[in-house]
């Protein structure tokens, strides 16, 4: 065998494994997906729409109480974290730029974006539920929105360094101030950029279960009072599912059925404006 | 005089990041003090964690993070960088966007339905196979590799990207085969990229909660086995957080959420700082 036959062998070989690599690795998340998609399918109906939750056996029971909590976790958390996160963004693309405190922010809220989120948990705990004495959706919402700042930071940043220079020069010229050229040039050209992070922002708290255990808690009743333990989709998900009772595992599949097609939702969205945003 | 507000108010939401991050390390490390004056270096090196008698050893909890993590670790990277050289080098265009941006979108599942699939559909199937529980240590480590896949495959792949086709095409016009040039071109360019991508990924998994909280079953022993039940630090806050019931216990959780965030912290910011940049710097 010639040396020029061995190499193109063991190149097929090699393409074989990587191949078969990303088979099995297909296999594997369809495998998940599909069974996603069959339990969850199979647990949807109206039922879990219009009714809360109850004990178990109870045929009544739906996942109206869990719905309400996570939308209102999750508006809360937006409300304080989207213009903290598009401020801060502003701050490190317009005024820090490359100084060295600009530098120390980015990577400072670069490492948070990977840090354990049940760490988080743990610290709104210590300073918001122990000196209120109870769990609350506030609770929750804080710890949402520490960790949804640091990924809205990093696209505004990112998004409105995209925006040309001549076009702020432009404004300028015109004698607007600083803050003018900012919110009426800067951030109108970045506008599909900051939309699409903030998205993106919505959809990684919205799959977050770790920091909500300990912070806005748990309720198995429907309640819109900020002040309570709050219920939301992902830990109603984590109780029903390691209960032995069926019917509340099944209400557990059509929980993370709906939650991941909002995600996913969410996800397609936001790579749709950026995408057309890019083409004009 | 508007200016000047808008600029105060920016620069403040932008120290705030700053601000919380260390009142975190403050507050965690706090909380933790009475663990650590009672205990000593104890904490880190005893598994006894028996809140009945007042008594708290996380060396079961660490010992389960790093097992399970670099179990996850080494069954997600050979097949990560076959899924990362199948996406840049060997798939054909079309195929190449569908996949790519379906494993993007994998990775933006959360967590905690990797974790209810583990629970449900793969732990009795271990349970057939070796027999036992199936909620093991091996199951964690399984669970965990197949959550951080989408992630660490989707993040290799573009660090394989970042190689100029111009080298590429340099070494094809040399007679390299797909393979030739994979291993001796891409890969030694794409070096700290890579090693960087999977360190990040290393960083999540450590961190993660629910995906092997399902299937660890919060047992505080040191295994004897990858198939014995034992526990992690993120596995151990998620079930007792809330059940904690005397001052120590309480102290020696935080105690287990600063070791946690120090660890990932650590890896985190060797990934981003010492490879990671040198890539930046490269460019």
């Amino acid at each position: 065998m010639t040396a020029t036959q061995k190499r193109i062998i063991i190149n097929k070989i090699a393409l074989g494994f990587s191949t078969l690599s990303a088979i099995i690795a297909l296999g594997f998340l369809f495998w998940i997906l599909s069974v996603l998609v069959m339990k969850g399918i199979d647990a949807l109906n109206w039922n879990i729409f219009i009714f809360e939750g109850s004990p178990p056996g109870y045929e009544d029971s739906g996942l109206k109480h869990a719905l309400v909590g996570q939308v209102i976790l999750i508006g809360l958390a937006t409300m304080i974290g989207v213009p903290l996160g598009i401020m801060a963004g502003t701050y490190l693309s317009e005024y820090g730029k490359s100084s060295k405190l600009a530098h120390t922010i980015r990577d400072i809220s670069d490492i948070m974006m990977s840090a354990p989120s049940i760490v988080v948990g743990a610290f709104v705990y210590a300073v918001v539920v122990m000196p209120m004495g109870h769990f609350s959706a506030w609770a929750g919402a804080i710890a949402l929105a520490i960790i949804m700042i640091p990924i809205i930071l990093r696209t505004t940043d990112d998004m409105l360094q995209l925006v040309p220079h001549t076009l702020r020069e432009a404004a300028f010229a015109l004698g607007a101030p600083k803050y003018k050229v900012i919110m009426d040039v800067v951030y109108r050209g970045a506008k599909a950029g900051i939309l699409t992070g903030v998205l993106l922002g919505i959809a990684r708290v919205g799959g977050e279960t770790a920091p909500l255990l300990f912070t806005s808690f748990n309720d198995n009743f429907f309640t819109t009072d900020l002040n309570e333990a709050m219920p939301s989709l992902t830990v109603t998900m984590f109780n029903y599912a390691i209960s032995p009772y069926e019917d509340w595992q099944q209400l557990g599949w059509a929980a993370a059925f709906i939650l991941s097609m909002f995600i996913l939702g969410l996800n397609i969205f936001g790579r749709l404006i950026l995408h057309f945003g890019k083409r004009k | 005089m508007i200016d000047k507000i808008f600029l105060n108010m920016t620069r403040t939401s932008a120290l705030l990041i700053l601000f919380i991050v260390a009142w975190i390390f403050v507050v965690l490390f706090n909380q933790s003090t009475e663990a650590m004056q009672t205990f000593g270096l104890d904490f880190i090196t005893k598994d006894e964690w028996a809140p009945n008698v007042d008594k708290f050893g996380a060396y079961a909890a660490i010992f389960g993070s790093v097992a399970s993590t670099f179990l996850a670790m080494l069954l997600s990277i050979p097949v990560a960088i076959g899924v990362a050289i199948f996406l840049s080098e060997i798939a054909h265009d079309k195929i190449k966007g569908f996949f790519g941006v379906s494993i993007e979108l994998l990775a933006a599942i959360p967590s905690v339905i990797y974790g209810m699939w583990g629970l449900f559909f793969f732990v009795p199937i271990l349970r057939d196979l070796f027999g036992g529980m199936g909620i093991s240590l091996l199951a964690a480590g399984i669970v965990l590799a197949i959550m951080i896949l989408p992630f660490m495959a989707a993040v290799t792949r573009d660090a394989m990207n970042t190689t100029p086709d111009i080298l590429k095409e340099s070494a094809y016009a040399l007679g390299g085969t797909q393979w030739d040039v994979i291993k001796d071109v891409i890969i030694p360019y794409a070096k700290a990229g890579i090693i960087g991508s999977l360190i990040l990924a290393l960083g999540r998994a450590i961190g993660e909660t629910m995906a092997v909280t399902f299937v660890m079953g919060n047992v505080h022993h040191t295994p004897s086995s990858i198939m014995d039940p034992t526990t992690s630090i993120p596995v151990t806050l998620a079930n007792e957080f809330t059940e904690a019931d005397s001052s120590l216990y309480f102290s020696s959780l935080f105690g287990l959420a600063l070791t946690l965030l120090i660890m990932s912290f650590v890896v985190i910011a060797i990934a981003k700082f010492y490879f990671l940049r040198k890539v930046r710097k490269g460019q």
